[in-house]
């Protein structure tokens, strides 16, 4: 990948998702990239760094900041939302739905922004899908663990082996049309409150 | 031209008028502050059924996203700043994208808050009451602002919204009023509204011009102390609007007078003080503005805690909903904000800029689906009615708009 001479500036308060979106732009050979976590102090960097595309989570309230400052710097010369091309409404769309708003030195010739926006977008993306999956690995543990102090309740109380506890709470999901979790979490609440 | 006589029951689909309505779910964003009380109440009261629409209620964390997302069509309709659709009328911003308002939300609901730390020392060196006005409020500030300067202290830094935004422009008004220059004798920043208490309490700022209830949460806090209300400033000074994309606008005429209808018929509700119980519960749920019911009854009943040892003041009006053709988009006041953004160097004043300017405002769209308007003309001499003046006496005359922007300065001191 040819060097790239943009300056780019990341702001993200979520700061792994804005490592990840650093080494994507650092892979695709940008190498001016800074990253802050907060917006304090951010107009010294603008001033400084005089950022050609600013990337920003689009749930961040700040935005309006941005926008305040992009009227009083001089520095950043007319500085545009978001999009390098209007008509490329996929873009726009599939960046806002990840949460990616970007700010754009006018004049820049569309092609080399586009792919910097292209590439923060599927990293918005993949960051939310590795939250997502982490949430439910999360979920998995503890239903695996809720399963496994019912199954040791029922050997305990009911004198059953393992294989026996574990198809009773099976049996009793499918005929209550409920989940195995959810079973094994009342069995564990009740068995709390008998003994 | 449009004329519904037959509005009666809660009839769906069936349109009042000749020709189906063109769009039936519309999406709106909005801001949680108490001046979108009006969108508000239209979608949860019915009112907007009643017209055969859905209002999609979408809450939104900036005024730069509500812009975008009215402009990249993820809103149909949105709760703006009224001086947004006339930035965006002039090219300014970073995206400005063509953006009207046939629909004004109402007069009033601002005010300027002081940290504890500055109105204190502003009694001790502006020799201040207790019950002093707004103007004295400002002197005062400008009193103290020079001895800090003198014993070279940090300029006070105070926040408004928006670059484009009402408070940015009576903040300046105020301040000036008082012979302040606000781009020199004092830091303006900008915060988000549900952060402006905090960000006082933290010392971060030392001040703030916001709409409600965030004044009201400081004081009640006993971080800020209210110096002044929009009221103080100027009556009739513009506030929030209903804003859309024109050409929405013009391929979905029977929906925009749909939509006026349920609008002003919401308003007049929200303008009833036997309703602002419902409202207030309404408003202070976490899809809307979630702050404390008895905060947000008290701001409707213009009942305010100027600070947190019991000094109050009743300001009768302090939101107008209805009244008085509060949401009449009036050119004229398109002018007014054109005056002021021309004053505070955010753009030039040409002829061009007059007509883009007051085409933000569309009045036309108010009486076709209204059939009514204010008697008077859309453009005309304003803060020369007792009840209805400026802070400093001045009166804004559209016709001589560089004259007026002279007369009144920037408060530097000479």
């Amino acid at each position: 990948m040819a060097k790239s001479d943009l300056t780019i500036l990341v702001i993200d308060e979520n700061a792994i998702r804005a490592s990840i979106i650093e080494e994507g732009l650092n892979e695709a050979g940008h190498s001016n990239v800074t990253v802050i976590h907060e917006v304090n102090g951010v107009a010294r960097i603008i001033e400084t760094q005089q950022p050609d595309v600013i990337i920003i989570d689009i749930e961040n309230p700040n935005r309006d900041m941005m926008e305040h400052l992009f009227q009083l710097t001089r520095t950043v010369s007319r500085p545009i939302a978001m999009f390098v091309d209007r008509s490329d409404t996929a873009l726009i769309e599939s960046a806002m739905e990840a949460g990616v708003s970007a700010y754009v030195v006018d004049g820049l010739k569309k092609e080399r922004v586009k792919s910097i926006l292209d590439m923060a977008v599927s990293r918005f993306n993949a960051f939310s899908r590795l939250q997502q999956e982490l949430a439910e690995a999360r979920s998995a543990l503890e239903e695996r663990k809720v399963v496994e102090r019912a199954k040791g309740i029922l050997m305990k109380m009911r004198g059953l082996s393992e294989e026996e506890a574990f198809a009773l709470l099976r049996q009793t999901a499918m005929n209550e049309k409920k989940k195995m979790a959810e079973i094994a979490q009342s069995l564990v609440t009740a068995a709390g409150l008998l003994m | 031209m449009m004329k519904r006589t037959d509005r009666a029951g809660n009839d769906l689909g069936a349109p009042a008028t000749i020709g189906a309505p063109e769009q039936k779910i519309l999406r709106a964003g909005f801001i949680p502050l108490v001046d979108a009380s009006v969108l508000i109440a239209a979608a949860e009261f019915g009112f907007a059924r009643k017209e055969g629409l859905a209002l999609e209620m979408v809450k939104d964390v900036s005024w730069a996203n509500i812009r975008d997302r009215l402009a990249f069509r993820q809103f149909d309709i949105a709760h703006m700043l009224s001086p947004m659709p006339v930035a965006s009328m002039l090219g300014l911003g970073s995206n400005p994208s063509p953006t009207i308002t046939p629909f004004s939300l109402g007069r009033g609901g601002n005010a300027i808050t002081l940290s504890l730390r500055l109105f204190e020392r502003m009694l001790e060196v502006g020799h201040l009451a207790e019950t002093a006005s707004a103007l004295e409020n400002a002197r005062a500030l400008a009193s103290l602002l020079k001895v800090m300067r003198e014993q070279g202290e940090a300029v006070p830094r105070l926040g408004v919204t928006y670059p484009f935004s009402s408070h940015n422009y009576e903040f300046r008004y105020w301040l000036a009023a008082g012979g302040i220059d606000p781009d020199r004798d004092v830091k303006l920043v900008v915060v988000p509204p549900s952060m402006t208490s905090d960000a006082l309490a933290a010392g971060a700022i030392d001040g703030f011009c916001v709409g409600a209830p965030w004044n009201m949460v400081a004081s009640e806090r006993g971080v800020g102390r209210i110096v002044a209300a929009k009221q103080d400033i100027w009556p009739s000074a513009p506030e929030k609007v209903v804003a859309m994309r024109p050409e929405w606008a013009a391929s979905h005429s029977d929906t925009v007078s749909r939509l006026i209808v349920a609008l002003d018929a919401a308003a007049r509700w929200c303008d009833t003080p036997e309703n602002h119980d419902g409202l207030s519960e309404a408003l202070a749920d976490s899809r809307y503005i979630a702050a404390p019911i008895g905060i947000i009854r008290q701001v409707l009943a213009g009942e305010f805690s100027l600070d947190a040892k019991g000094n109050r003041r009743l300001i009768p009006d302090y939101f107008t909903f209805n009244r008085r053709f509060a949401n009449y988009p009036k050119p004229g006041h398109a002018l007014w904000i054109y005056s002021q953004m021309i004053r505070w160097g955010q753009t030039t004043y040409n002829e061009e800029g007059l007509l883009a300017a007051a085409s933000a405002y569309r009045p036309d769209l108010y009486k076709a689906a209204l059939g009514s308007a204010p008697t008077g003309q859309d453009i005309t001499v304003e803060g020369n009615l007792e009840g209805d003046r400026f802070m400093d006496g001045h009166v804004f005359d559209p016709a001589a708009i560089p004259d007026y922007i002279a007369t009144l300065g920037t408060g530097a001191a000479s």
